[in-house]
């Protein structure tokens, strides 16, 4: 009964490697992205966030 | 340093903010005419362009588009130019953003209720007001990006990179799930079909939700929350990873619109993974929102906006609580179809959209006509009874949606559905829609008194003129990263790039879904009986377009028991292929109609158009009398054909040459049948008989609308019916 929604990524030729790569774009870029954050500057996050109350 | 004068520009600002209002209520009181029809379906009789199913998209483009179109619009053009001690670059572009958003609002009001429509939802306008759209959503981003440009303020504020990823987003969104053969000025085709189609169609419209509603909304919120509550935002850090993750995880999200369709399973999955990711930056970014009012709620107690805002963050935070809830299958598989989604809509909608954008508008209207809110009292008083609206609106939705769902899977001892008949559990919700259209009424109450509200306030305030600012102009910094410089700072002074990274975040997410499923086209398995739509079904079809009859009856039988068992096999993704565009529709007011062909007689069809009531008892579908009076037009037919050729269905050139006689002949079948009926011959004999008496143009009934679409519904299903079950398995 399923099998007209099933199988149908097979037929790609190195299918296999989507899900590597998909984990990899992920995962650099969650890192990257908390990498930059934890490491921000305090003076640097006081200026920004101040910008709205700034005029 | 040298310091330089500028002007705010504020008059564009306020246009905004009157169309805000204008169509707000517009699209409120539509909403509320809908809720009404339920109640009293017949309430617009024999006038199709107030018929339900014409009205429905109007409705939700008027309040997606219109009323939060222009809420953003002016939201982002006071913000914008503040956040960066600019005047917008262009006059001419902002001008040309505004009145080209209401001329496309007004062709919409035109050509919705004219049955003009492409069917896929929220993007239901015809490809010359899709072109329209696109051209001024350009301008909307050139004059963003070129006022980024000249700004004297070297950071981006996280508001902007919202604005940013809101431009970029939509962009992509609208001209992809938009691509269409045109057929005539206001006819065209999607150039997918089925279950690509779908596919396409639900990753633009979630993402309308996504990138329309929710991201600029995020943005002007971390601009406006901050102002009201005079207070930074909570946690910048926590801003940066709120936006880089949502855009990052939303796109991908989309399917969860499909699960149990004949969409593959493995984009269903895929769509269910990301939607449950998604509650994390969702409530990362309520959260942040919340706790920008940390020290300050004692002023929420005497504030109408922060009220507004603090319900509007609620609302947002229980919409993404059960949006990923609702995308786990086991709970989709109760919610679909059903009251549920539009109580889940409409908390988005009244009180994220609807509230923040009233809090706002608090907000921003004493400060550009340089007064005070005429009366605090009034704006208290639209806060209670538009939250009230709320939770009476929504709440009985949910009791409906849960009612509908036991009543579809209810099964007696011995194995046949408890309510087999569909109109017994849509009787049994019809006190819920009374409750829905009282909270509707007490919501747009609200709006009218803010209305009056507002107008007060503008009668008591001075003229707006543009506001003098002053700055100093940016020195040039290098290109390069300087000394100590973090990459994301670097980025943020970098307003182009920064554009090009959000658009490479949310493309990932679009090809990654999308690609493969044009690709695997082969890989749907075809089914050697579905064959292409016979000329007069064709038009059919696109008279079921035209009434909107996809509003209110899905065609997409899920592999449930129960719903094998009230609707018969469930949908193939093999079904399809020739369906441009797909109708498998989002609501069930109405039965499936997937397998509707060939169960009822042909003058039962009629009768039902004519009066449906008297065929259905309760039933609280409106008549569609027009469609059998009215004369169809064949004029097209060869030519919508030929698109449809080219768009791959095989139709041969004698069939294109022979369209006419085809319907002829088909249309008089069905003439014949319903000749059967003594009642029905009586009449059109007399009918007949009068209009030659009276020299009146008399179009035979072959020639009518009905028999076009009966042709249609008798199709629906029909090509792998029972007699092909066998053959069906073994292709």
């Amino acid at each position: 009964m399923l099998k007209f929604v099933k199988n149908h990524m097979e037929s790609i030729i190195g299918i296999e490697i989507y899900p590597m790569i998909s984990l990899i774009i992920f995962f650099t870029f969650f890192i990257a992205l908390f990498w930059w954050v934890f490491t921000a500057k305090k003076d640097y996050i006081n200026t920004v966030s101040n910008l709205p109350l700034d005029h | 340093m040298d310091m330089q004068q500028f002007y705010y520009d504020n008059k564009i600002v306020k246009k905004f903010i009157y169309a805000t209002l204008l169509w707000g209520i517009v699209g409120f009181s539509i909403g509320l005419l809908l809720a009404f029809m339920f109640l009293f379906p017949n309430v617009t009789d024999g006038i199709s362009w107030l018929s339900f199913g014409r009205l429905r998209p109007l409705h939700t483009n008027a309040v997606i588009f219109a009323f939060v179109g222009n809420a953003i619009y002016a939201g982002v053009y006071y913000s914008l130019q503040r956040l960066l001690k600019a005047r917008m670059a262009s006059n001419f572009l902002s001008n040309f953003n505004f009145w080209g958003w209401q001329v496309i609002i007004v062709a919409a009001a035109i050509t919705l209720p004219l049955g003009y429509t492409s069917s896929k939802e929220y993007a239901e306008l015809e490809w010359p007001i899709d072109i329209l759209i696109a051209l001024v959503w350009v301008a909307f981003g050139i004059n963003m990006i070129w006022t980024i440009l000249q700004r004297r303020q070297r950071h981006l504020y996280v508001a902007i990179w919202f604005y940013l990823g809101t431009f970029v987003t939509v962009a992509v969104l609208h001209i992809f799930n938009s691509l269409a053969l045109p057929v005539s000025f206001l006819k065209s085709y999607s150039v997918y079909a089925g279950v690509q189609d779908a596919l396409v169609q639900w990753w633009y419209g979630h993402n309308a939700v996504a990138f329309f509603l929710t991201t600029p909304f995020l943005g002007l919120m971390y601009y406006f929350v901050p102002k009201a509550a005079n207070r930074p935002v909570y946690s910048y850090r926590l801003s940066i990873v709120h936006f880089w993750s949502l855009i990052f995880i939303y796109i991908w999200a989309g399917p969860h619109h499909l699960l149990y369709t004949s969409l593959p399973d493995w984009a269903q999955n895929l769509g269910v993974a990301f939607s449950v990711m998604l509650i994390a930056p969702s409530w990362g970014g309520m959260i942040n929102g919340l706790l920008t009012l940390r020290g300050a709620w004692d002023k929420v107690r005497t504030d109408p906006v922060l009220k507004f805002m603090v319900v509007a963050i609620t609302g947002y935070g229980m919409a993404t609580f059960e949006g990923p809830m609702l995308s786990l299958k086991n709970v989709n598989a109760i919610a679909h179809f059903s009251d549920w989604i539009i109580a889940h809509v409409h908390v988005g909608a009244l009180a994220w959209n609807g509230f923040f954008t009233f809090g706002m508008l608090y907000w921003l209207i004493p400060r550009m006509f340089k007064t005070k809110l005429y009366s605090n009292v009034l704006a208290n008083f639209h806060f209670w009874i538009g939250t009230l609206g709320i939770i009476l609106y929504t709440l009985p939705m949910y009791v409906a949606g849960f009612v509908q769902a036991s009543m579809w899977k209810q099964f007696n001892p011995d194995g046949s559905l408890t309510y087999g008949n569909f109109l017994e559990t849509v009787n049994e919700i019809i006190p819920m829609y009374w409750m829905r259209a009282i909270g509707g009424t007490m919501f747009i109450i609200g709006a009218i008194v803010m209305l009056y509200n507002v107008a007060q306030t503008v009668k008591h305030g001075t003229g707006v003129e543009d506001e003098l600012a002053e700055a100093a102009a940016l020195t040039k910094v290098s290109k390069y990263r300087t000394k100590g410089e973090g990459w994301h700072t670097w980025l943020e002074r970098k307003p182009i790039k920064l554009t090009i990274f959000a658009t490479v975040a949310i493309l990932i997410g679009g090809i990654v879904q999308i690609i493969p499923t044009l690709l695997v086209k082969s890989n749907i398995p075809t089914i050697s009986s579905v064959k292409p739509y016979t000329p007069l079904e064709l038009e059919g079809r696109d008279l079921y377009i035209r009434e909107g009859c996809v509003g209110c009856h899905s065609q997409m039988i899920r592999p449930f028991r129960s719903e094998v068992e009230r609707y018969g096999e469930y949908s193939k993704a093999g079904e399809f292929v020739y369906d441009h565009p797909f109708l498998w529709g989002s609501k069930r007011t109405g039965p499936d109609l997937h397998r509707i062909g060939a169960k009822y007689s042909d003058s039962w069809h009629l009768n039902h158009m004519y009066d449906p009531q008297s065929t259905s008892p309760g039933s609280i579908m409106p008549s569609y009398k027009w469609l059998i009076r009215s004369a169809l037009d064949k004029s097209d037919t060869e030519d919508k054909m030929r698109a449809m050729a080219t768009l791959g269905v095989p139709y041969s050139e004698e069939e294109i040459t022979n369209a006419q006689a085809a319907m002829e002949a088909q249309g008089k079948k069905i003439e014949d049948n319903l000749q059967q009926d003594p009642d029905f011959a009586e009449n059109y004999a007399s009918d007949k008989k009068y209009a030659k008496e009276n020299r009146e143009e008399f179009v035979e009934m072959k020639n009518r609308e009905i028999v076009a679409i009966i042709a249609y519904i008798q199709r629906l299903g029909t090509d792998i019916k029972v007699k092909d079950k066998q053959k069906t398995a073994k292709n």
